[in-house]
């Protein structure tokens, strides 16, 4: 490999960790609580609609576990 | 005396190192002048007895106890080289459902009575083999490779941890230790390897010990002898002992033992929350 390949190489862990958050924070909603967060996906859509058009894919809601909470994250995308 | 601890090593994915660390982790915990007994839930697939070097000695097996062919005490397994040590081995011949909810308990129940650490060894999976085993346990170790495959399956494992096992049912927490084992520090420092801080960050659990990459644990399940009784001067022996002085309460600090002559265990400064 080049010095200059060698300089640049930050290493394969950085992407194992961000690929790994990514699909944790979703799959952790399809586990104990998952009918939780499904519930309040459809009752947060449904609110939101009252006022303003959202499309389906654009509310999204994610469970998250630390170590003696765990976190609600609500991103909804609104049209401008 | 003391109640018993249930114990109960898990990983989800296969050949992350279940087995060796119930043997090593029972081992040591029996070195230390505990009586200890080690269950093998792997149905089918048991190969405890054989890194124990106990393999030409299994008569009776769990399910034979389960199914009332033999009595506890038959099916035991004392160890050779530590007095406080026994195995239950798990049956080689017979299907994973002779396997049942009532049978485990009870066989766990009078285990308790008997022993100051019941150690269960889980098959790999989420099956009912593997939930059986975590079933009645007190505290979990998670065996996780800092390797993305294992570190998911890990999470999916707390997260049956926290929902399948009698005390969460009872709406108590099991206490969960994360042990890193095949840990290479040269890769994780060029950073080809996810970092003992990484994993933690992920998973959220409180790390208990990181087992080294080492020659000495292949050595070890060659000669049918757990690694801290084989060679317990080596980095992983060390990993584990302090592991097992850390599960029993001791303070110890975090360290990465190191087979390199002359070179201490890199000190590892944080500890989960």
């Amino acid at each position: 490999m080049s010095l200059f390949g060698w300089i640049n190489r930050r290493g394969s862990a950085p992407l194992a960790r961000e690929r790994l958050k990514v699909l944790l924070a979703y799959e952790r909603t399809l586990g104990a609580n998952s009918d939780l967060v499904g519930i309040l996906r459809e009752e947060i859509l449904a609110l939101i609609r009252r006022h303003v058009m959202v499309e389906p894919d654009k509310v999204q809601v994610k469970m998250g576990r630390g170590g003696a909470t765990s976190t609600l994250a609500i991103d909804i995308e609104l049209p401008n | 005396m003391a109640q018993a601890q249930v114990l109960v090593v898990t990983s989800g994915k296969g050949g992350v190192g279940k087995t060796t660390s119930s043997a090593s982790i029972g081992a040591a915990l029996a070195q230390s002048g505990q009586t200890v007994v080690m269950v093998d839930f792997d149905v089918g697939l048991r190969n405890l007895d054989l890194i124990m070097g106990a393999e030409r000695r299994v008569v009776f097996d769990l399910i034979s106890v389960i199914q009332g062919q033999a009595k506890l005490g038959q099916a035991l397994i004392r160890d050779k080289r530590i007095e406080t040590l026994s195995l239950l081995p798990a049956s080689q011949t017979r299907d994973k459902d002779a396997l049942t909810d009532e049978g485990v308990a009870n066989v766990i129940a009078e285990l308790r009575e008997r022993f100051d650490w019941v150690i269960c060894d889980s098959p790999a999976g989420i099956e009912r083999g593997a939930t059986l085993a975590m079933r009645h346990a007190d505290a979990a170790i998670i065996v996780t490779n800092p390797e993305v495959s294992s570190v998911r399956d890990s999470d999916r494992i707390i997260g049956l941890l926290d929902a399948k096992t009698e005390k969460a049912e009872k709406g108590e927490r099991i206490q969960k230790h994360l042990l890193i084992t095949r840990y290479d520090a040269a890769r994780a420092e060029k950073g080809d390897m996810l970092s003992i801080d990484d994993v933690l960050d992920i998973l959220s659990i409180p790390l208990l010990g990181v087992v080294p990459e080492s020659q000495e644990v292949l050595r070890a399940s060659n000669i049918g002898s757990p690694v801290t009784l084989s060679n317990a001067e080596s980095a992983a022996a060390r990993a584990y002992s302090d592991a097992v002085r850390r599960l029993k309460g001791e303070s110890v600090p975090m360290t990465i033992p190191s087979d390199r002559k002359r070179l201490f265990g890199k000190l590892f400064g944080r500890r989960a929350a």
